[in-house]
Protein backbone atom coordinates (compact mmCIF):
# COMPACT_ATOMS: atom_id res chain seq x y z
CA UNK A 1 0.00 0.00 0.00
CA UNK A 2 1.90 2.74 1.45
CA UNK A 3 5.43 1.62 0.38
CA UNK A 4 3.70 1.09 -3.30
CA UNK A 5 2.32 4.21 -4.09
CA UNK A 6 5.56 6.24 -3.17
CA UNK A 7 7.53 3.94 -5.15
CA UNK A 8 4.68 4.18 -8.04
CA UNK A 9 4.45 8.33 -7.29
CA UNK A 10 4.48 11.10 -10.10
CA UNK A 11 7.22 12.17 -7.38
CA UNK A 12 9.59 9.09 -6.90
CA UNK A 13 11.59 9.60 -10.29
CA UNK A 14 12.68 13.39 -9.99
CA UNK A 15 13.38 12.59 -6.22
CA UNK A 16 15.92 9.60 -7.17
CA UNK A 17 17.77 11.56 -9.68
CA UNK A 18 18.47 14.57 -7.16
CA UNK A 19 19.02 11.92 -4.59
CA UNK A 20 21.52 10.17 -6.59
CA UNK A 21 22.83 13.61 -7.46
CA UNK A 22 23.22 14.98 -4.59
CA UNK A 23 26.66 13.61 -3.85
CA UNK A 24 27.39 15.29 -6.71
CA UNK A 25 26.17 18.56 -6.39
CA UNK A 26 27.69 18.52 -2.58
CA UNK A 27 31.58 17.79 -3.47
CA UNK A 28 30.93 20.49 -6.07
CA UNK A 29 29.99 22.88 -3.01
CA UNK A 30 32.37 21.75 -0.79
CA UNK A 31 35.06 22.03 -3.63
CA UNK A 32 34.44 25.87 -4.45
CA UNK A 33 33.69 26.68 -0.65
CA UNK A 34 37.21 24.93 -0.26
CA UNK A 35 35.67 22.35 1.99
CA UNK A 36 37.96 19.34 1.05
CA UNK A 37 40.55 19.17 3.36
CA UNK A 38 44.26 18.79 2.23
CA UNK A 39 43.99 16.70 -0.40
CA UNK A 40 41.51 17.73 -2.29
CA UNK A 41 41.94 15.38 -5.11
CA UNK A 42 42.21 12.04 -3.02
CA UNK A 43 39.11 13.24 -1.44
CA UNK A 44 37.37 13.66 -5.11
CA UNK A 45 38.79 10.28 -5.66
CA UNK A 46 37.96 8.25 -2.94
CA UNK A 47 34.33 9.91 -2.89
CA UNK A 48 33.15 9.18 -6.36
CA UNK A 49 34.98 5.57 -6.08
CA UNK A 50 32.47 4.93 -2.94
CA UNK A 51 29.40 6.55 -4.85
CA UNK A 52 30.07 4.38 -7.88
CA UNK A 53 30.42 0.87 -5.80
CA UNK A 54 27.37 2.44 -3.28
CA UNK A 55 25.06 2.67 -6.44
CA UNK A 56 26.16 -0.42 -7.90
CA UNK A 57 25.25 -2.33 -4.65
CA UNK A 58 21.50 0.05 -4.48
CA UNK A 59 21.01 -1.29 -8.58
CA UNK A 60 21.73 -4.80 -7.42
CA UNK A 61 19.89 -4.68 -3.79
CA UNK A 62 16.80 -3.82 -6.14
CA UNK A 63 15.94 -7.25 -6.90
CA UNK A 64 16.28 -8.74 -2.93
CA UNK A 65 13.73 -5.42 -2.42
CA UNK A 66 11.18 -6.99 -4.73
CA UNK A 67 11.57 -10.64 -3.18
CA UNK A 68 11.77 -9.00 0.51
CA UNK A 69 9.13 -6.96 0.42
CA UNK A 70 6.50 -8.24 -2.74
CA UNK A 71 6.65 -5.28 -4.39
CA UNK A 72 7.62 -5.18 -8.28
CA UNK A 73 8.06 -1.21 -8.23
CA UNK A 74 11.53 -1.24 -7.05
CA UNK A 75 12.43 -2.76 -10.55
CA UNK A 76 11.33 0.96 -11.97
CA UNK A 77 14.69 2.33 -10.27
CA UNK A 78 17.32 -0.27 -11.63
CA UNK A 79 18.54 1.60 -15.10
CA UNK A 80 18.30 4.53 -13.23
CA UNK A 81 21.09 3.79 -10.10
CA UNK A 82 22.82 1.29 -12.42
CA UNK A 83 23.48 4.49 -14.80
CA UNK A 84 24.42 6.19 -12.17
CA UNK A 85 26.98 4.07 -10.68
CA UNK A 86 28.36 4.73 -14.17
CA UNK A 87 28.55 8.14 -14.53
CA UNK A 88 30.11 8.29 -10.84
CA UNK A 89 33.03 5.38 -11.97
CA UNK A 90 33.26 7.99 -14.88
CA UNK A 91 34.20 10.66 -12.79
CA UNK A 92 36.42 8.41 -10.33
CA UNK A 93 38.06 7.59 -13.67
CA UNK A 94 38.64 11.10 -14.85
CA UNK A 95 40.13 12.45 -11.48
CA UNK A 96 42.28 9.94 -11.74
CA UNK A 97 43.41 10.01 -15.44
CA UNK A 98 43.85 13.83 -15.18
CA UNK A 99 45.64 14.40 -11.73
CA UNK A 100 47.60 11.33 -10.94
CA UNK A 101 48.83 10.68 -14.80
CA UNK A 102 48.15 13.97 -16.57
CA UNK A 103 45.80 12.96 -19.69
CA UNK A 104 49.39 10.65 -20.37
CA UNK A 105 48.04 7.62 -21.96
CA UNK A 106 50.85 5.59 -21.63
CA UNK A 107 51.94 6.95 -17.52
CA UNK A 108 48.04 5.52 -17.14
CA UNK A 109 48.65 1.89 -18.76
CA UNK A 110 52.08 1.06 -17.39
CA UNK A 111 49.77 2.15 -14.12
CA UNK A 112 46.69 -0.53 -15.11
CA UNK A 113 49.27 -3.42 -16.44
CA UNK A 114 51.80 -2.85 -13.34
CA UNK A 115 48.94 -2.41 -10.06
CA UNK A 116 46.62 -5.62 -9.73
CA UNK A 117 44.13 -2.98 -7.80
CA UNK A 118 44.96 -0.82 -10.53
CA UNK A 119 43.96 -3.65 -13.07
CA UNK A 120 40.61 -4.93 -11.35
CA UNK A 121 39.24 -0.84 -11.33
CA UNK A 122 40.04 -0.10 -14.86
CA UNK A 123 38.25 -3.42 -15.83
CA UNK A 124 35.53 -2.94 -14.09
CA UNK A 125 34.92 0.72 -15.62
CA UNK A 126 35.69 -1.19 -19.04
CA UNK A 127 33.25 -3.81 -18.51
CA UNK A 128 30.70 -1.20 -17.40
CA UNK A 129 30.88 0.57 -20.98
CA UNK A 130 28.92 -1.81 -22.88
CA UNK A 131 26.26 -2.15 -20.02
CA UNK A 132 25.38 1.22 -20.09
CA UNK A 133 25.25 1.66 -23.96
CA UNK A 134 22.31 -1.03 -24.04
CA UNK A 135 20.50 0.04 -21.15
CA UNK A 136 17.63 1.39 -23.54
CA UNK A 137 14.79 0.26 -24.53
CA UNK A 138 15.86 -0.44 -28.24
CA UNK A 139 18.36 -2.48 -27.06
CA UNK A 140 16.75 -4.82 -24.88
CA UNK A 141 14.50 -5.70 -27.99
CA UNK A 142 17.26 -5.91 -30.31
CA UNK A 143 19.16 -8.45 -28.21
CA UNK A 144 16.53 -9.98 -26.66
CA UNK A 145 17.68 -13.21 -24.69
CA UNK A 146 21.46 -12.15 -25.49
CA UNK A 147 20.86 -8.86 -23.11
CA UNK A 148 19.98 -10.59 -20.12
CA UNK A 149 23.33 -12.92 -20.43
CA UNK A 150 25.33 -9.57 -21.06
CA UNK A 151 24.28 -7.65 -18.33
CA UNK A 152 25.12 -10.84 -16.01
CA UNK A 153 28.98 -9.04 -15.79
CA UNK A 154 27.27 -6.89 -13.50
CA UNK A 155 28.22 -9.35 -11.03
CA UNK A 156 31.55 -9.34 -11.90
CA UNK A 157 31.99 -5.79 -12.02
CA UNK A 158 30.63 -5.59 -8.38
CA UNK A 159 33.14 -8.13 -7.49
CA UNK A 160 36.01 -6.66 -9.05
CA UNK A 161 35.08 -3.56 -7.26
CA UNK A 162 35.09 -4.80 -4.13
CA UNK A 163 38.51 -6.27 -5.09
CA UNK A 164 39.41 -3.26 -6.25
CA UNK A 165 38.59 -1.52 -2.51
CA UNK A 166 40.16 -3.93 -0.31
CA UNK A 167 43.26 -4.18 -2.74
CA UNK A 168 44.51 -1.03 -1.48
CA UNK A 169 43.88 -0.97 2.34
CA UNK A 170 47.12 -0.29 4.52
CA UNK A 171 45.96 -1.76 7.63
CA UNK A 172 43.04 -0.72 8.56
CA UNK A 173 40.42 -3.36 6.64
CA UNK A 174 37.16 -2.51 8.49
CA UNK A 175 35.61 0.20 5.79
CA UNK A 176 36.38 -1.92 2.65
CA UNK A 177 35.64 -4.76 4.62
CA UNK A 178 31.59 -4.05 5.61
CA UNK A 179 31.58 -2.84 1.93
CA UNK A 180 32.56 -6.48 0.75
CA UNK A 181 30.32 -7.79 2.96
CA UNK A 182 27.38 -6.10 1.48
CA UNK A 183 28.14 -7.46 -1.71
CA UNK A 184 28.71 -10.93 -0.86
CA UNK A 185 25.06 -10.62 0.73
CA UNK A 186 24.41 -9.73 -2.55
CA UNK A 187 25.78 -11.58 -4.73
CA UNK A 188 24.69 -14.89 -2.28
CA UNK A 189 21.34 -13.84 -2.89
CA UNK A 190 21.79 -14.61 -6.59
CA UNK A 191 23.09 -18.11 -6.23
CA UNK A 192 21.88 -19.51 -3.12
CA UNK A 193 19.60 -20.07 -0.52
CA UNK A 194 19.28 -16.46 0.49
CA UNK A 195 17.18 -16.40 -2.25
CA UNK A 196 14.82 -18.08 -0.92
CA UNK A 197 14.55 -16.32 1.80
CA UNK A 198 11.12 -14.07 1.50
CA UNK A 199 10.77 -11.29 4.04
CA UNK A 200 7.26 -11.42 3.70
CA UNK A 201 6.13 -15.05 3.94
CA UNK A 202 9.10 -15.11 6.94
CA UNK A 203 6.88 -11.94 8.80
CA UNK A 204 3.80 -13.92 7.61
CA UNK A 205 5.08 -17.60 9.48
CA UNK A 206 5.30 -15.52 13.32
CA UNK B 1 90.45 24.80 10.41
CA UNK B 2 88.21 24.43 7.08
CA UNK B 3 85.00 24.35 8.38
CA UNK B 4 82.41 23.16 5.25
CA UNK B 5 78.72 24.72 5.54
CA UNK B 6 75.57 22.41 5.31
CA UNK B 7 73.00 23.51 3.38
CA UNK B 8 70.67 22.99 6.53
CA UNK B 9 72.81 25.19 8.88
CA UNK B 10 72.51 28.56 10.12
CA UNK B 11 75.67 30.82 10.15
CA UNK B 12 76.80 30.90 13.56
CA UNK B 13 77.22 34.75 13.60
CA UNK B 14 73.55 35.20 13.38
CA UNK B 15 72.35 34.33 17.08
CA UNK B 16 74.79 34.90 20.30
CA UNK B 17 74.96 31.85 22.34
CA UNK B 18 73.51 33.77 25.66
CA UNK B 19 70.44 34.81 23.66
CA UNK B 20 70.15 31.57 22.39
CA UNK B 21 70.04 30.25 25.75
CA UNK B 22 67.35 32.14 26.98
CA UNK B 23 64.78 31.85 24.16
CA UNK B 24 65.22 27.77 24.53
CA UNK B 25 64.71 28.44 28.30
CA UNK B 26 61.59 30.49 26.84
CA UNK B 27 60.60 28.06 24.56
CA UNK B 28 60.50 25.19 26.75
CA UNK B 29 58.79 26.78 29.68
CA UNK B 30 56.10 28.28 27.40
CA UNK B 31 55.19 24.90 26.67
CA UNK B 32 54.97 24.08 30.48
CA UNK B 33 52.53 27.10 30.65
CA UNK B 34 50.21 26.06 28.65
CA UNK B 35 49.42 23.14 31.43
CA UNK B 36 49.13 25.86 34.37
CA UNK B 37 46.99 28.21 32.02
CA UNK B 38 44.79 25.58 31.04
CA UNK B 39 43.46 25.54 34.54
CA UNK B 40 41.92 28.61 34.34
CA UNK B 41 40.83 27.86 30.87
CA UNK B 42 37.20 26.99 29.83
CA UNK B 43 38.60 24.35 27.29
CA UNK B 44 40.56 22.86 30.08
CA UNK B 45 41.56 19.40 29.11
CA UNK B 46 42.66 20.14 25.84
CA UNK B 47 45.89 21.45 25.32
CA UNK B 48 46.49 23.71 22.51
CA UNK B 49 49.52 24.10 20.55
CA UNK B 50 51.50 27.58 21.55
CA UNK B 51 52.94 30.12 20.17
CA UNK B 52 56.84 30.09 20.63
CA UNK B 53 59.84 32.08 19.34
CA UNK B 54 62.76 30.18 21.39
CA UNK B 55 64.73 29.02 18.37
CA UNK B 56 67.46 29.96 15.60
CA UNK B 57 65.34 30.32 12.43
CA UNK B 58 66.37 28.90 9.70
CA UNK B 59 68.61 29.85 6.43
CA UNK B 60 68.40 26.90 4.29
CA UNK B 61 65.94 27.79 2.22
CA UNK B 62 64.07 24.97 0.35
CA UNK B 63 63.10 26.24 -2.63
CA UNK B 64 59.89 25.14 -2.53
CA UNK B 65 56.72 26.30 -1.30
CA UNK B 66 55.95 25.55 3.21
CA UNK B 67 52.48 23.58 3.34
CA UNK B 68 50.01 25.55 4.48
CA UNK B 69 49.96 24.85 8.60
CA UNK B 70 46.12 23.97 8.73
CA UNK B 71 46.77 20.96 6.08
CA UNK B 72 50.02 19.86 7.86
CA UNK B 73 48.09 19.45 10.98
CA UNK B 74 44.60 18.27 10.05
CA UNK B 75 46.11 15.78 7.53
CA UNK B 76 47.85 13.28 9.55
CA UNK B 77 48.99 9.53 9.75
CA UNK B 78 48.97 8.97 13.38
CA UNK B 79 47.10 5.88 14.36
CA UNK B 80 47.12 5.84 17.83
CA UNK B 81 44.74 8.51 17.24
CA UNK B 82 42.21 6.69 14.19
CA UNK B 83 42.98 5.48 10.71
CA UNK B 84 41.57 8.48 9.22
CA UNK B 85 43.38 10.99 7.63
CA UNK B 86 41.45 13.29 9.79
CA UNK B 87 41.06 11.42 13.10
CA UNK B 88 43.93 12.26 14.59
CA UNK B 89 42.91 16.20 14.69
CA UNK B 90 39.97 14.93 16.23
CA UNK B 91 40.45 12.29 18.88
CA UNK B 92 44.12 14.27 19.87
CA UNK B 93 42.02 17.05 21.19
CA UNK B 94 42.42 15.46 24.97
CA UNK B 95 45.77 14.69 24.93
CA UNK B 96 47.74 15.77 27.67
CA UNK B 97 51.71 15.46 27.36
CA UNK B 98 52.70 17.22 31.35
CA UNK B 99 55.79 15.63 32.87
CA UNK B 100 56.67 13.40 29.41
CA UNK B 101 59.54 11.13 30.45
CA UNK B 102 61.63 8.95 28.03
CA UNK B 103 63.18 5.60 28.80
CA UNK B 104 66.89 5.48 28.07
CA UNK B 105 67.98 1.65 27.49
CA UNK B 106 70.39 -0.74 26.09
CA UNK B 107 74.05 -0.21 25.50
CA UNK B 108 74.71 3.24 26.44
CA UNK B 109 76.93 4.58 29.76
CA UNK B 110 73.66 6.58 30.63
CA UNK B 111 70.59 4.87 31.08
CA UNK B 112 67.41 6.12 33.04
CA UNK B 113 64.34 8.16 32.78
CA UNK B 114 64.68 11.11 31.67
CA UNK B 115 62.38 13.95 31.85
CA UNK B 116 61.43 16.07 28.63
CA UNK B 117 63.25 19.11 29.76
CA UNK B 118 66.59 17.42 30.67
CA UNK B 119 66.63 15.91 26.90
CA UNK B 120 65.74 19.00 24.80
CA UNK B 121 67.01 21.90 27.29
CA UNK B 122 71.27 21.97 26.88
CA UNK B 123 70.69 21.90 23.10
CA UNK B 124 70.08 24.28 20.97
CA UNK B 125 66.70 24.55 19.24
CA UNK B 126 66.66 25.64 15.54
CA UNK B 127 64.13 25.58 12.25
CA UNK B 128 65.10 23.13 10.40
CA UNK B 129 62.61 23.02 6.66
CA UNK B 130 62.37 19.53 5.33
CA UNK B 131 60.54 18.32 2.91
CA UNK B 132 58.36 14.94 4.54
CA UNK B 133 57.58 12.33 1.56
CA UNK B 134 54.71 9.82 2.87
CA UNK B 135 54.92 5.76 1.22
CA UNK B 136 51.20 6.38 0.38
CA UNK B 137 53.01 8.95 -2.40
CA UNK B 138 52.04 12.71 -1.09
CA UNK B 139 54.23 15.25 0.60
CA UNK B 140 54.56 18.12 2.56
CA UNK B 141 57.40 20.78 3.42
CA UNK B 142 57.15 21.36 6.98
CA UNK B 143 59.33 23.73 9.23
CA UNK B 144 60.12 21.71 11.78
CA UNK B 145 61.89 22.86 15.22
CA UNK B 146 64.07 20.70 17.22
CA UNK B 147 67.65 19.51 17.85
CA UNK B 148 69.61 17.29 16.00
CA UNK B 149 69.30 13.72 17.39
CA UNK B 150 72.97 13.13 17.27
CA UNK B 151 73.56 15.97 19.98
CA UNK B 152 70.84 14.13 22.54
CA UNK B 153 72.37 10.48 21.95
CA UNK B 154 75.73 11.71 22.57
CA UNK B 155 74.72 12.63 25.65
CA UNK B 156 73.82 9.66 26.45
CA UNK B 157 77.16 8.05 25.22
CA UNK B 158 76.68 5.24 23.80
CA UNK B 159 79.04 2.09 23.40
CA UNK B 160 80.81 0.54 20.64
CA UNK B 161 78.16 -2.11 20.93
CA UNK B 162 75.13 0.06 20.13
CA UNK B 163 74.79 -0.64 16.22
CA UNK B 164 70.98 0.64 16.26
CA UNK B 165 68.68 2.65 17.91
CA UNK B 166 65.12 1.40 18.70
CA UNK B 167 62.25 4.14 19.54
CA UNK B 168 58.78 3.52 20.66
CA UNK B 169 55.66 5.70 20.83
CA UNK B 170 53.39 5.46 24.10
CA UNK B 171 51.27 2.96 24.44
CA UNK B 172 48.41 4.08 26.45
CA UNK B 173 44.41 3.06 25.18
CA UNK B 174 43.02 5.28 27.33
CA UNK B 175 44.67 8.31 26.38
CA UNK B 176 45.29 7.25 22.52
CA UNK B 177 41.78 5.77 21.77
CA UNK B 178 43.53 4.82 17.97
CA UNK B 179 44.95 1.50 19.99
CA UNK B 180 41.47 0.14 21.11
CA UNK B 181 41.64 -1.66 17.85
CA UNK B 182 44.81 -3.66 17.22
CA UNK B 183 45.42 -2.11 13.41
CA UNK B 184 48.61 -1.97 14.69
CA UNK B 185 50.67 -4.40 17.52
CA UNK B 186 51.50 -1.31 19.86
CA UNK B 187 52.88 -0.05 20.84
CA UNK B 188 54.50 1.59 17.59
CA UNK B 189 58.18 0.96 16.98
CA UNK B 190 60.80 2.28 14.83
CA UNK B 191 64.08 2.25 14.73
CA UNK B 192 67.20 3.51 12.57
CA UNK B 193 71.11 2.60 12.45
CA UNK B 194 73.58 4.78 14.49
CA UNK B 195 74.94 6.12 11.79
CA UNK B 196 71.74 7.30 10.62
CA UNK B 197 71.00 8.49 13.75
CA UNK B 198 73.83 10.18 14.03
CA UNK B 199 73.27 12.11 11.00
CA UNK B 200 73.51 15.41 10.52
CA UNK B 201 70.35 15.50 9.16
CA UNK B 202 67.93 13.57 11.62
CA UNK B 203 66.16 15.57 13.88
CA UNK B 204 64.47 15.22 17.05
CA UNK B 205 61.37 17.73 16.73
CA UNK B 206 59.27 19.51 19.53
CA UNK B 207 57.72 21.79 17.40
CA UNK B 208 56.59 22.87 14.12
CA UNK B 209 55.63 26.52 12.22
CA UNK B 210 56.71 28.25 15.52
CA UNK B 211 54.54 26.43 18.23
CA UNK B 212 54.88 23.84 20.04
CA UNK B 213 54.20 20.37 18.68
CA UNK B 214 50.25 19.84 17.85
CA UNK B 215 48.91 16.40 19.86
CA UNK B 216 48.14 15.16 15.98
CA UNK B 217 52.17 15.99 14.60
CA UNK B 218 53.51 13.98 17.19
CA UNK B 219 53.44 15.90 20.61
CA UNK B 220 55.39 16.18 22.67
CA UNK B 221 58.83 14.57 20.68
CA UNK B 222 58.74 12.85 17.14
CA UNK B 223 61.72 12.19 14.99
CA UNK B 224 61.89 13.62 11.82
CA UNK B 225 64.04 11.84 8.79
CA UNK B 226 63.65 13.10 5.83
CA UNK B 227 65.23 11.01 3.43
CA UNK B 228 63.41 8.44 4.48
CA UNK B 229 59.68 7.54 3.76
CA UNK B 230 57.27 9.32 6.74
CA UNK B 231 56.10 6.32 9.19
CA UNK B 232 60.20 6.08 9.98
CA UNK B 233 59.37 9.65 12.06
CA UNK B 234 58.33 8.28 15.04
CA UNK B 235 55.79 9.94 16.73
CA UNK B 236 55.04 10.74 20.60
CA UNK B 237 58.59 8.81 21.97
CA UNK B 238 58.65 7.39 25.30
CA UNK B 239 61.54 5.38 24.92
CA UNK B 240 65.37 5.31 23.23
CA UNK B 241 67.30 1.84 23.50
CA UNK B 242 70.68 0.96 21.82
CA UNK B 243 70.63 -2.30 20.68
CA UNK B 244 72.82 -4.41 18.80
CA UNK B 245 70.63 -6.17 16.49
CA UNK B 246 68.62 -4.54 13.56
CA UNK B 247 65.17 -3.66 16.08
CA UNK B 248 61.80 -5.01 15.04
CA UNK B 249 59.88 -2.04 12.96
CA UNK B 250 55.62 -1.78 13.36
CA UNK B 251 55.08 -1.42 9.55
CA UNK B 252 57.88 -3.73 8.64
CA UNK B 253 56.35 -6.25 11.06
CA UNK B 254 52.72 -6.21 9.65
CA UNK B 255 53.49 -6.15 6.03
CA UNK B 256 56.97 -7.45 5.79
CA UNK B 257 56.95 -7.47 1.70
CA UNK B 258 55.78 -3.98 1.42
CA UNK B 259 57.87 -2.22 4.37
CA UNK B 260 61.63 -2.28 5.03
CA UNK B 261 63.21 -1.28 7.57
CA UNK B 262 65.27 1.24 5.69
CA UNK B 263 62.78 2.89 3.63
CA UNK B 264 64.27 5.17 2.18
CA UNK B 265 62.43 7.51 -0.43
CA UNK B 266 63.51 6.18 -3.32
CA UNK B 267 61.54 6.36 -6.87
CA UNK B 268 63.39 3.43 -8.56
CA UNK B 269 61.56 0.53 -6.01
CA UNK B 270 58.13 1.03 -6.32
CA UNK B 271 55.90 -0.48 -3.08
CA UNK B 272 54.48 -3.84 -4.48
CA UNK B 273 51.23 -2.02 -4.88
CA UNK B 274 51.78 1.49 -6.20
CA UNK B 275 55.01 3.53 -8.09
CA UNK B 276 56.70 5.67 -5.98
CA UNK B 277 58.03 7.72 -8.98
CA UNK B 278 55.84 10.34 -8.28
CA UNK B 279 54.47 12.29 -5.43
CA UNK B 280 51.20 14.58 -5.08
CA UNK B 281 52.74 17.78 -3.26
CA UNK B 282 50.07 18.94 -0.92
CA UNK B 283 48.57 22.01 -2.30
CA UNK B 284 48.87 20.65 -5.56
CA UNK B 285 46.90 18.55 -7.88
CA UNK B 286 49.60 17.03 -10.36
CA UNK B 287 51.40 14.87 -9.14
CA UNK B 288 55.32 15.45 -9.23
CA UNK B 289 58.87 13.52 -9.57
CA UNK B 290 60.15 12.30 -6.73
CA UNK B 291 63.46 12.72 -5.93
CA UNK B 292 65.67 10.03 -4.82
CA UNK B 293 66.13 10.10 -1.06
CA UNK B 294 63.93 12.77 -1.10
CA UNK B 295 65.93 15.23 -2.53
CA UNK B 296 69.41 14.66 0.56
CA UNK B 297 70.80 12.47 -2.07
CA UNK B 298 74.07 14.46 -1.35
CA UNK B 299 74.01 14.22 2.01
CA UNK B 300 72.88 10.65 2.81
CA UNK B 301 73.49 8.68 -0.02
CA UNK B 302 77.31 7.66 1.05
CA UNK B 303 75.49 6.13 4.26
CA UNK B 304 74.16 3.27 1.77
CA UNK B 305 77.31 2.65 -0.36
CA UNK B 306 77.73 -0.87 0.47
CA UNK B 307 74.24 -1.69 0.31
CA UNK B 308 71.13 -3.23 -2.38
CA UNK B 309 68.64 -0.61 -2.28
CA UNK B 310 66.31 -2.80 -3.68
CA UNK B 311 67.25 -5.81 -1.45
CA UNK B 312 67.43 -3.37 1.60
CA UNK B 313 64.21 -1.26 0.35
Amino acid sequence: MALSSVLKSVWARPVAHLLCLLPLLLLIWAALDGQLGANPVEKLSHETGQWALRLLMLTLALGPFRQWTGEASWIRFRRMFGLYAYFYSCCHFAIWFIADHSFDLSDMFEDVIKRPYITLGFSAFVLLLPLALTSNQSMIRRLGRKWKTLHKLVYAILLLTVLHFLWQVKADYLEASIYAIIAAVLLLHRVGPVRRLKLKSFIAAR
Amino acid sequence: MIKIKKRWEIPESEVTPESLYRQRREFIKSAGVVGGALLLNPFAGAQASYSVDGYQKNSMSLDEEITAEEDATSYNNFYEFGTGKDDPKKNSQRFRTDDWTIEVGGHCEKPGTYGLDDLIRPHALEERIYRLRCVEAWSMVIPWIGVPLSSILNTMQPTSAAKYVAFRTLHDPARMPGQQRSVVPWPYREGLTMAEAMHPLTLVSVGMYGKTMPNQNGAPIRLVVPWKYGFKSIKSIVSIEFVEEEPKTSWNMILPDEYGFYSNVNPEVDHPRWSQKKERRIGDIFKRETLMFNGYQEEVADLYDDLDMKVNF
